[in-house]
């Protein structure tokens, strides 16, 4: 993204939030749930795109952890507890159980770590079904309230769809500090070259871990805030294709890209709906698109416009170079 | 002079075969000690020993007086032990900058002061000195990946003085390197040891390199030291021309 100028980036940036705040105004109640599931779904994806796309570990079970948010938020709020202590709670619960999922990362790498996260996945999944005493099992939870913030009820879709577009925007602005951060460098590292990255007094472990713990502790987040968007859970949303969709956010965006999750978010949330008008087709149509776009930039979305970017940078370092070396034989 | 790094008795078995059999030596404060010996003898799984990479199979490694063994590299790294690696180990797709101050930033503040701290940990500067002293000011801002293989030599270099370390052991750090940009290394590695009063191990094929810039050689060969002396000694060293260097 480095070859736009700043004013231009900060101009684009103002547009695209003025644009989440008014469009979504004259928006149906249907609308307006797809808009704050993007939202929701984006916070989740990020979380991956931490532990994924910057960190370099594969996880299959960001699900699960959106899974653990929902029925943390379900489960309190049901019982007369506020949303924020909710968060508060998901966000501890997942960072925990994040932080211990990590272990296996320090002994396995890549396919044999999709599978542990697979597997945990599925362990998850199950809890939610079978422990029926605290999840309500395969009936769920029902009748989850929304919050009222600063005492104003967020029962309809637009002021909860803000709730949601306030939660992205807190948490956007927290993940960007930390890949900013020393952290987020070291996370790079991570990916880029562990070895290396050890030798240069890169504590390897505490940072695996780390990246699998905040990662997930924003897929609790999420969850968190999908359960009083949606009103009711069951265990079904949080099974292993949940996990899938978003490692397909991530990808289809751009891993590793700041804005990856957000444009992945859209096309997974969105274009299904888009495509509605061709009925029976929709779902094919969306894999064919998928597909698509992957063997035409297996980087992601900004994948596509890294290079463009790479590109016009080459060019006109080339064209820089041309200038002075035919000054060069001038002067010769 | 006292000796920053005390090695003695040092193996690795990898199965039935002795990669490093029974090695000793010392490292004397502020000297440049050169590594030789043919492809294979052990010299790098030496390395790998000391620096932790690898666990010995026996023996002990001790940094001033210290044990040290079994310690991970990150820790012997806070300790002011650094290494530059035989393949070119760099981060490809962060900037020259970027992997220099990441060379850095372990070394500054604690764990948590890093997250909410600077986010260059207070280090441009110091890797902007680090840049021109390569002289790689024209390549700061591009990803390592896009440098030649001796500019990649050269950062990797860089990056292992980033965190002002007081014992460098590097592995081969003039293979696949120009000779002009040879000289240059030189120059740096020699200024570095001078100013900043840094210990060097340094494994090297390149003769003319090694003989230039050690104080002391030691030779290897089948995971046994073979000799350990000044250059002209060694050079003269009946087993080490038989061994290694040739007639």
């Amino acid at each position: 993204m480095s070859g736009f100028a700043k004013p231009l980036k900060i101009a684009l940036g103002l547009i695209v939030i003025a644009g989440l705040i008014i469009v979504p105004m004259n928006f149906n109640r249907y609308g307006l749930f797809i808009l704050s599931q993007w939202a929701v779904m984006s916070i989740a994806a990020m979380g991956l795109n931490l532990t994924l796309g910057y960190a370099g570990q594969v996880s299959l079970a960001q699900g699960a952890f959106v899974g653990i948010g929902a029925y943390a938020a379900a489960i309190m709020t049901t019982q007369g507890w506020p949303l924020p202590a909710a968060i508060v709670v998901a966000i501890v619960l997942s960072f925990a159980v994040g932080w211990v999922l990590g272990y296996p990362a320090l002994r396995v790498q890549h396919h044999y770590l999709a599978f542990v996260t697979l597997a945990f996945s599925t362990l998850a999944f199950l809890v939610f079904r079978n422990e029926s005493w605290l999840t309500g099992g395969i009936y769920g939870i029902s009748n989850i309230p929304r919050p009222h913030i600063f005492g104003i009820a967020t029962n309809k879709p637009l002021p909860f769809y803000y709730v949601c577009l306030g939660s992205l925007a807190i948490v956007s602005l927290a993940v960007w500090w930390l890949i900013r951060s020393p952290w987020g460098r070291a996370f790079m590292a991570l990916r880029e070259n562990p070895l290396r990255a050890q030798s240069l007094g890169v504590d390897t472990r505490r940072y695996t871990l780390m990246a699998f713990a905040i990662g997930s502790a924003l897929g609790g987040i999420a969850g968190a805030l999908y359960a009083p968007l949606t009103q009711y859970i069951d265990p079904v949303p949080f099974n292993l294709s949940l996990s899938l969709d978003l490692l397909m956010m991530v990808i289809v965006g751009g891993a590793g890209f700041y804005f990856g999750p957000f444009l992945g978010a859209m096309i997974a949330v969105l274009l299904p709906e888009w495509l509605r008008f061709t009925e029976g087709y929709y779902l094919m149509l969306y894999a064919v698109a998928v597909m698509l776009l992957l063997i035409w930039s297996p980087t992601g979305i900004l994948g596509i416009l890294d290079r463009y970017l790479a590109e016009r940078r080459t060019k006109a370092a080339s064209a820089l170079r041309a200038v002075a070396k035919s000054r060069l034989e001038t002067v010769q | 002079m006292s000796a920053v790094l005390e090695v003695t008795g040092i193996k690795k078995n990898f199965g039935g075969i002795s990669a490093v059999d029974g090695v000793s030596f010392d490292v004397r404060e502020g000297e440049i000690l050169g590594l030789i010996g043919p492809n294979g003898c052990g010299k790098s799984t030496l390395f790998n020993c000391i620096l932790g990479q690898l666990t010995p199979s026996g023996g002990e490694v001790k940094l001033d007086g210290k044990l040290v063994t079994g310690l991970r590299p990150a820790e012997l790294n806070k300790l002011g032990v650094s290494r530059t690696f035989q393949l070119l180990q760099v981060f490809p797709k962060l900037s020259v900058r970027e992997n220099l101050i990441l060379a850095g930033q372990e070394h500054q503040g604690s764990m948590a002061s890093r997250l909410v701290g600077r986010s260059d940990a207070g280090l441009t500067e110091a890797a902007n000195q680090m840049i021109g002293f390569f002289k790689l000011d024209h390549l700061a801002d591009e990803p390592a990946g896009g440098l030649s293989y001796g500019q990649q030599k050269l950062l990797d270099a860089a990056m292992a003085f980033m965190g002002g370390p007081r014992l460098v052991l590097l592995d081969e750090p003039a293979g696949g390197v120009n000779p002009s940009m040879l000289s240059d290394l030189k120059d740096r590695l020699v200024a570095i040891n001078r100013e900043k009063n840094a210990t060097f191990v340094v494994i090297e094929h390149n003769m003319e390199f090694v003989m230039s810039l050690c104080s002391r050689v030691m030779v290897m060969a089948e995971g046994k030291v073979l000799a350990m002396g000044r250059p002209d000694e060694v050079r003269k060293n009946p087993a080490v021309i038989e061994a290694y260097l040739g007639h």
